[in-house]
């Protein structure tokens, strides 16, 4: 007999997460299956909602207004402007540790190659770094952490006019970690606030960073890191930071392997499971029956195939990067259900010849009717309980738009939503 | 005259730098030019295959004959570029035995050394070859990396005194009473190391001698003093797998064919290859239908290529010549041998010879004839001695011991920082400070990062085939903005940003025909790394200003957007 829940969520990334507590918020039966780390370790822990148009018009300073612009097979008309309010409103509460809901404008983060760029919520961590606060800043960087170039990244700052004096000094880490530590053996450390080795006595590691970068501040109200300041105990770790420089502390953004990102995805997970939501990682959901309505899916564990039946289905697999779309030499496809992906018969013209080209692959995944569902090629809905959501949609590049984690969050809330009140 | 005769040798790639090493070291006065970087051209779009000779027993037996003898010398000169993976050529049953059986005789004939082996014998040593390969000749191919072959020739050259310019382009040739002497230059950032953003301008090199070495170019080269240099451009392209599917080269033994080889290389795989002639070496098509045909034709040999991950694909020209005579066809029928044409003796012009045709396995033989040639024309008696004297870096090679402690380097990276570097490695990696993963593909730190822009100034291409920082599997997608940042202090912020984005654009060209499967999700995520997170397709630095008071100031700290400053800011010009 097959597993059941009123709602099934399939995919455990941002648009998942967000679709399974707005289902488990309206009072569904929801389980959510998840088959692989989530690509937020690759985010930067930014959520934007929309940084710049499709013809690169930005960066906007309201994302909102902008939504009306969208060409009408973006995803933020298919669920409208309102829905991308409340959706985000799901967000500000499910986690309370990011900031920037205290206004529609966007605003502007330096990241770990001193870039600036538009964003509308930002960890309560990367908050005292924004480029329109005009207060002094000194970036201090790690030796032996190639990924943030303190003075690489104010120097760029600096480029980019913000309206700040900005510095940056590179530093040993204190005690002695191999050049080769990975971010979380840092996070760790501060968490713990274990002892390191400063010129042969033990110290508390948050007093002996602090120490340090004392010798390095000439009066600057900010001092920026890499985004290594804990993992549990962030906020603790920052206070403290704080109370010994006398200026507050942020972290900057980065790269993958990106513990902001992993951060909101522990606060996203505990957030649904305080709505009472299951969930299972671990295995892949790899076939489903059913033609017009999805009887059941397939979850493998082990070899075996075992079948999850549910009223309604969300599909927030992820996009090329979570493997939610898959291509060939001939094709890009959509593995689980078989939706259709529009796209060029020819691969070459998939991409564009410029890096940042106009790339029809940034724009692969499902197309949908205007409940989010699934449409084939002659635009009927392919499954009448099936939902996608996220990445796995297409018809937008939320590289260029800066738009990705907004759109998972707003299509997210408008499938879970709709597919808990289906199920009712 | 001055008393030490001044040579401009045209060209950077391994015949250029094997000619400016050869002469140099024989006390000559050079100067090399090179239109990119080392090995803009021909050098650098090859399949990286130390040829045993194998391939041209039956067709070419004096190429054959010349590859063999310079095998064995790049083993000893340039240990440190060559990796003796071995050489097989396979025989599926629908090969014919009459070619199979040429072939060995070929080998005995042209000295090299062949062995018949089973087909069960040649699936031991290579798993993943086809079921039914029956038999196989094994012979001693090798692997080469052509990039660190010529930047070391090149280093060499320079520690006996010659100039090297790269980014440098010759614009004419000066030629005077009926004589060339010289060329005219463009300078794209200013003599010496590549600079961004440096002035650049041009310069006369006046020189008692030119030797032309740009291969599938010299047409053009020719062209600027009207001489006719009937060079016929035949492009080929490579597909780099993403791992190594054979650690033996494998050649398909049937008769000239395209796509019969698989290259080991590092830690990818090179398929190859097709010939068809071009007008023009700069300009020709890149087509999806040849990468499918190596991916097709190969995965008959080893099954697994049919389905396994390509990282990218690139086209080489092979700068062919056939005397005026001889009119093949077909480009597979023109020779691989070289020739010089003197074009005092041919086209009655002193002062300038070119070299054309010939392989990268014996650039150091074409080297040798032409500083023998150049140097009887100013009657200098000096022996060559590039044959004995090895490339810096194969000096000593007792150093490949385990330097993994003495550097503090995790033990694959320290094993492949050493390969690459040879018997520098402990001039390179010696640091005072941390010296942490630049490319976690490659196994690339920062000392070597370092040295090689000591080599190579701003240009992180030039950094990036001097140490395969940012060829591995995710093209980039992770080192770029690290290889940027090692830039800076050194370099002003604005010329780290040029080469940063030079180098993501260079990444992006040859991935463009690796597009699907795995390596389409690996860009997807590379281009949402740039372009999300570093927001290198907008950045406001590069131009355009942006009213930060029109954006969020941060909560607490009153939002100055909502005090009426601002409606509608912030839009950066530019765009």
């Amino acid at each position: 007999m097959a597993i059941e829940s009123a709602v099934l969520v399939v995919g455990g990334g941002l648009a998942g997460l967000t679709s399974a507590l707005s289902a488990a918020r309206e009072g569904a039966d929801v389980r959510l299956v998840s088959y692989k780390q989530s690509t937020l370790r690759n985010a930067s822990g930014l959520v934007d909602i929309l940084g710049y148009t499709p013809d690169g018009d930005g960066p906007r300073t309201d994302p909102y207004e902008a939504i009306p612009e969208l060409p009408e097979e973006h995803p933020y008309r298919t669920v409208g402007v309102e829905a991308v309010r409340e959706a985000m409103a799901l967000f500000d509460d499910a986690v309370p540790d990011y900031r920037g809901s205290h206004t529609d404008r966007n605003a502007l983060l330096p990241t770990h190659g001193g870039t600036i760029k538009p964003t509308a919520r930002y960890p309560a961590g990367a908050s005292a770094g924004l480029a329109s606060d005009t207060r002094d800043v000194l970036l201090v960087g790690l030796e032996a952490m190639v990924d943030f170039d303190a003075e690489h990244a104010a120097a760029h700052l600096r480029a980019a006019g913000v309206p700040f004096d900005v510095r940056g000094v590179t530093i040993r880490f204190p005690g002695d970690l191999r050049a080769d530590a990975k971010i979380t053996r840092y996070a760790k450390l501060l968490d713990t606030d274990g002892e390191v080795a400063v010129r042969g006595r033990m110290r508390p590691a948050r007093e002996a960073l602090a120490e340090r970068v004392n010798t390095e501040l000439e009066g600057e109200a900010r001092v920026g890191f890499p985004a290594i300041l804990g993992d549990d105990r962030a906020a603790d770790v920052r206070t403290a930071l704080e109370e010994r420089l006398g200026a507050a502390v942020f972290e900057v953004p980065m790269g993958p392997p990106s513990l902001p990102g992993l951060r909101l995805e522990d606060a996203l997970f505990e957030a649904l499971d305080a709505a009472g939501a299951s969930i299972e990682t671990g295995n892949p959901v790899v076939d489903h029956d059913g033609e017009g309505r999805v009887e059941r899916v397939y979850v493998e564990k082990h070899g075996a195939r075992i079948p999850y039946a549910a009223d309604q289905y969300v599909l927030a697999t992820g996009g090329l990067v979570g493997k939610g779309v898959e291509s060939d030499r001939e094709r890009v496809y959509e593995p689980i259900f078989d939706c259709h992906v529009p796209h060029a018969e020819d691969r070459y013209d998939w991409f564009e010849a410029d890096a940042f080209g106009d790339h029809q692959f940034a724009g692969f995944g499902v197309r949908t009717d205007e409940g989010l569902r699934p449409t084939a090629a002659d635009g009927a809905v392919e499954f009448e309980n099936l939902r996608a959501a996220g990445s796995v949609l297409g018809g937008y590049d939320f590289a260029a738009e800066k738009s990705g984690s907004g759109v998972s969050i707003a299509t997210g809330y408008a499938a879970g939503r709709r597919a808990a009140e289906e199920a009712r | 005259m001055a008393s030490v005769p001044h040579i401009a040798v045209i060209g950077g790639g391994s015949t250029g730098a094997g000619i400016a090493r050869d002469l140099s070291m024989r006390g000559l006065d050079v100067t090399l030019v090179e239109q990119g970087n080392l090995t803009h051209g021909t050098t650098g779009r090859m399949h990286g295959l130390l040829h045993s000779g194998g391939r041209y027993a039956v067709s070419d037996q004096k190429s054959a004959e010349e590859c063999i003898e310079e095998n064995r010398v790049l083993r000893d000169i340039a240990a440190h570029c060559v990796e003796m993976t071995g050489g097989l050529f396979v025989k599926r049953p629908e090969d014919t035995e009459e070619y199979f059986e040429e072939k060995l005789r070929g080998c005995e004939t042209c000295g090299i050394p062949a062995e018949v082996v089973s087909g069960e014998e040649a699936r031991a040593m290579e798993p993943h070859l086809a079921k039914d390969v029956d038999r196989a000749i094994s012979v001693p191919d090798g692997a080469v990396d052509p990039f660190r072959l010529v930047v070391a020739n090149a280093a060499s050259a320079s520690e006996h005194g010659a100039r090297i310019e790269t980014h440098s382009t010759v614009t004419d040739l000066l030629v005077e009473d009926g004589e060339v002497v010289g060329l005219e230059v463009e300078h794209a950032s200013g003599a010496g190391k590549r600079v961004h953003g440096t002035e650049g301008g041009t310069e006369e090199i006046r020189a008692d001698y030119v030797v032309n070495a740009t291969g599938a170019w010299a047409g053009r080269i020719g062209d600027m003093a009207g001489l006719d240099v009937e060079v016929r451009p035949s492009k080929g392209v490579m597909t780099i797998m993403n791992t190594r599917q054979v650690d033996t080269v494998i050649n398909r033994c049937r008769p000239k064919g395209d796509a019969d080889i698989i290259v080991p290389h590092e830690t990818t795989c090179i398929l190859g290859t097709t010939d068809e002639e071009v007008e023009d070496p700069e300009d020709y098509p890149e087509e999806g239908w040849e990468v499918d045909m190596m991916l097709d034709t190969l995965s008959e040999l080893v099954p697994m290529l049919a389905e396994a991950r390509t990282i990218r694909s690139f086209w080489g020209v092979r700068p062919l010549y056939e005397p005026p005579d001889v009119g093949s066809e077909d480009p597979t029928d023109i020779t691989r041998d070289y020739f010089l044409l003197d074009h005092e003796e041919r086209d009655s012009l002193p002062g300038m010879t070119s070299i054309v045709g010939g392989k990268f396995t014996t650039y150091r033989m074409m080297g040798e004839e032409i500083s023998d040639h150049v140097c009887g024309k100013f009657g200098i008696d000096a022996d060559c001695r590039t044959a004995e004297v090895p490339l810096p870096g194969s000096e000593d090679f007792s150093v490949l011991r385990d330097y993994m402690d003495e550097f503090g380097l995790r033990s694959p990276i320290g094993r492949r920082s050493v390969e690459r570097l040879g018997s520098r490695a402990e001039e390179v990696l010696q640091t005072n400070g941390p010296n942490p993963t630049v490319c976690a593909c490659e196994g690339v730190t920062r000392a070597e990062i370092h040295d090689a822009i000591d080599g190579s100034g701003s240009d992180l291409n030039a950094v990036r085939i001097r140490t395969r920082a940012s060829m591995g599997n995710c093209q980039g997608g992770f080192c770029v903005h690290r290889m940027a940042s090692e830039l800076h202090g050194r370099y002003d912020e604005s010329v780290t940003r040029q080469a940063w984005d030079e180098l993501l654009q260079e990444r992006w060209k040859g991935q463009i025909h690796a597009l699907w499967g795995e390596q389409l999700s690996q860009a997807m995520l590379n281009y949402a790394l740039h372009a999300t997170t570093q927001n290198r397709d907008h950045d406001p630095a590069d131009g355009g200003s942006v009213d930060f008071t029109a954006f969020d100031g941060g909560p607490g700290r009153g939002d100055r957007s909502e005090a009426g400053v601002a409606t509608d800011g912030g839009t950066a010009d530019g765009d």
